[in-house]
């Protein structure tokens, strides 16, 4: 993805989040559509788990909402290859590492290489644990399908580096501790925290926990190459209605 | 082998934000153990606060009645009635080497819960629990005692609403939190060091056990039988033969409805469960095809849990420990009888070795030296156990304080 994240005239790029099969694939459908509409470039397509420890409340209680619902592992995939189909802008997934470990982690990879899955996000299998799905990426991704590695501020300069020697695509810098959802200052510590990214590694930055407002956006422009709205558009839509999501992307740049 | 692992399970599958945490408490953990005087300190503190060594119990009238010699692990004697005292206190010693001054905890039934909160009171932390919101309806006594202790319960109401979303709910806290914050962690299951460090701590048990009997038989035990939830118990008793490997160890896990309904909680007894990695490690999880966990089922709540130690997985696969299941039915049993002949008040999980035990007892040779762990007393419990024996006595004095109550407020 990186050639594709350079290759743009926008000062920041937009990655929007959503957990499938929240509140519907149908409701999915039509979110995604307004998404692409309203300029977002990537997209986190979160497949739900039964226990999703890295998430803030609002996205656990999404991934629990979606499994009552009955949502499937098969008929996810499905939606995401037809999503692929229709749009034009690059897809990533995003799970815990047990999804993948239930369906067959070589088989998950292959098939998400094969639908056309550009990134894989999988926050509980730390960088020591990846080294095979890592070579499966690159091995039936051909060099289209990244392993995306996580940075965090709590991370020692030496442990960011052996991230950044096993990245690829971008990297996801987690904005600051604590879960998704709520408030993040954008301010000083996350510069400091930015510059010790950019050192571990010379691929695009992607920074996400908490982006809510343009101004946001545009304080995070300096910093880095894509800006990530997860919890914000899921309170949005819920809240004012998959209409509401639209304006949201396309005001926030 | 890797690190923190036992055979190929276990592991630390953590998010990269508590990396630096688990790296920090490795660290401190292994300097501990180490360091005599840390052990010292601990029995010592073990002593004066939770009355060990407990006793090991001859129970003269069910070795009679069996023409067996079997005898009971007191954990039941220990501060707050379970086997949690070894855990948390150690895990507390720990928390002031590393400075900070906050813990938090995951509870299911609140045993766990109610012993982070003494701990927390007498060392001086502050203290929040993670409680699922359906056991802070069904365990309010406990919530009680957590609240008097000077503890923060905060009800889950994500997932299923029980222990597991309690453990996710903690998670979320720590990886806010970690600079002040210790994670209690309950059972000897989670990421690398938590099974290795629970075990160790619990370790006391089978320390005590083993000399205990060395001393009243002469000899090492035939059988040992604990009941286990994520572990602790058993894993404590089973250290102290593990290298004896003419002493059978069984586990006993929970049986339910029976392992041929998918109510229960039976992880290796069962077929149900598969290989899965969550909540941190990597184990046998009663989960769906989908890699989804399951809703699981136990008369006794601090047994209801979808994954096992990755240490006992490892010494199931190499044989060395055996796994069973009691169900519900046979559990309570077993508590009156062992009531009724002993005037011993197993606590609902114990129980279920009790009732493991009494299940095989005609298998072996009169005469063979049998323990078991009593992980916990049941008189704490009321509530729970009256509803497991279906009291009408019980059910009639609560009416009627329900009633006196709903009086007072009006
Ligand atoms: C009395 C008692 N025994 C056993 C258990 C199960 O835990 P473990 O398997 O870790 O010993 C619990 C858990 O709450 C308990 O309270």
């Amino acid at each position: 993805m990186e050639k594709m994240i350079r290759n743009t005239d926008k000062k920041i790029l937009l990655m929007s989040h959503l957990v499938l099969g929240y509140p519907s694939m149908q409701a999915n459908q039509e979110v995604i559509d307004e998404m692409v509409a309203s300029g977002v470039d990537l997209m986190e397509l979160q497949i739900p788990f039964s226990e999703p420890i890295a998430d803030g409340p609002m996205i656990a209680l999404a991934n629990q909402n979606a499994l009552d619902n009955g949502f499937k592992v098969k008929d996810g995939l499905e939606f995401i290859a037809q999503t692929i189909k229709k749009h034009k802008i690059p897809f990533l997934i995003m799970t815990y590492y047990n999804i993948l470990m239930a369906y067959g982690v070589e088989e998950f990879i292959k098939e998400a290489a094969s639908i056309g899955v550009k990134g894989l996000i999988i926050p509980d299998l730390p960088p020591q644990e990846a080294t095979q799905a890592i070579s499966w990426c690159k091995e039936h991704g051909e060099g289209s399908l990244d392993w995306i590695q996580l940075m965090t501020p709590t991370s020692s300069d030496v442990r960011l580096q052996e991230i950044g020697n096993n990245a690829s695509g971008f990297v996801y810098c987690v904005a600051r501790k604590g879960v998704t959802g709520n408030d993040t200052d954008f301010g000083n510590e996350l510069a400091q925290f930015i510059k010790r990214c950019r050192v571990a590694t010379s691929l695009p930055l992607a920074v996400g926990f908490g982006v809510k407002s343009p101004q946001d956006v545009a304080q995070l422009s300096n910093l880095a190459e894509i800006a990530v709205v997860g919890t914000a558009a899921i309170k949005i839509h819920e809240e004012h209605g998959v209409k509401a999501v639209g304006d949201f992307f396309a005001g926030l740049r | 082998m890797k690190k923190g692992y036992f055979g190929s399970y276990g592991g630390a599958f953590i998010p990269e934000i508590l990396h630096e945490t688990f790296q920090q408490l490795t660290a401190h953990y292994e300097t501990a153990r180490n360091d005599p005087s840390f052990w010292a300190e601990y029995l010592a503190l073990m002593e004066n606060y939770s009355g060990r060594p407990t006793p090991l119990t001859f129970a003269a009238n069910l070795s009679k009645k069996l023409n067996k010699k079997i005898y009971i692990k007191r954990e039941d004697l220990n501060q707050t009635g379970a086997h949690k005292a070894n855990n948390v206190m150690g895990q507390g010693l720990l928390v002031k080497r590393m400075g900070k001054t906050r813990v938090i905890a995951e509870t299911g039934a609140g045993q766990h819960g109610v012993a982070t909160a003494t701990m927390a009171a007498r060392m001086g932390f502050e203290c929040t629990i993670y409680m699922g919101a359906v056991d802070v309806e069904r365990q309010r006594p406990n919530v009680f005692w957590m609240q008097q202790l000077g503890a923060t319960v905060v009800p889950v109401t994500s997932g299923s609403q029980t222990l597991k979303d309690a453990v996710n709910e903690a998670l979320r806290d720590w990886v806010g939190s970690m600079d002040n914050t210790h994670y209690v962690l309950g059972t000897a299951c989670g990421a690398h060091p938590f099974p290795e460090m629970v075990s160790w701590f619990q370790s006391v048990i089978g320390q005590e056990a083993r000399k205990q009997i060395l001393k009243l038989e002469g000899r090492l035990p035939d059988r040992v039988y604990a009941c286990v939830g994520g572990g602790s118990n058993a894993m404590g008793v089973f250290q102290g033969f593990l290298d004896n490997k003419e002493v059978e160890l069984i586990g006993v896990e929970a049986g339910g409805k029976g392992v041929e309904s998918s109510q229960h909680a039976a992880r290796i007894a069962s077929t149900d469960a598969t290989v899965g990695i969550a909540q941190g490690y990597k184990t046998f999880f009663l989960q769906d095809q989908d890699g989804q966990m399951l809703d699981t089922h136990s008369v006794a709540a601090g047994l209801d849990y979808v994954g096992i130690s990755p240490i006992l997985a490892d010494l199931h696969v190499q044989g060395r420990v055996r796994f069973i299941a009691a169900n519900d039915d046979d559990v309570v049993s077993a508590l009156k009888y062992l009531m009724k002949n002993e005037g011993l008040i197993a606590a609902l999980e114990s129980s279920h070795a009790v009732a493991g035990a009494l299940g095989e007892m005609a298998d072996i040779a009169d005469g063979a030296v049998v323990i078991i762990n009593l992980s916990g007393r049941g008189d704490k419990d009321i509530f729970t156990v009256a509803d497991a024996l279906d009291d009408p006595g019980w059910k009639q004095f609560i009416a009627q304080k329900a009633k006196q109550y709903a009086g007072e407020s009006s």
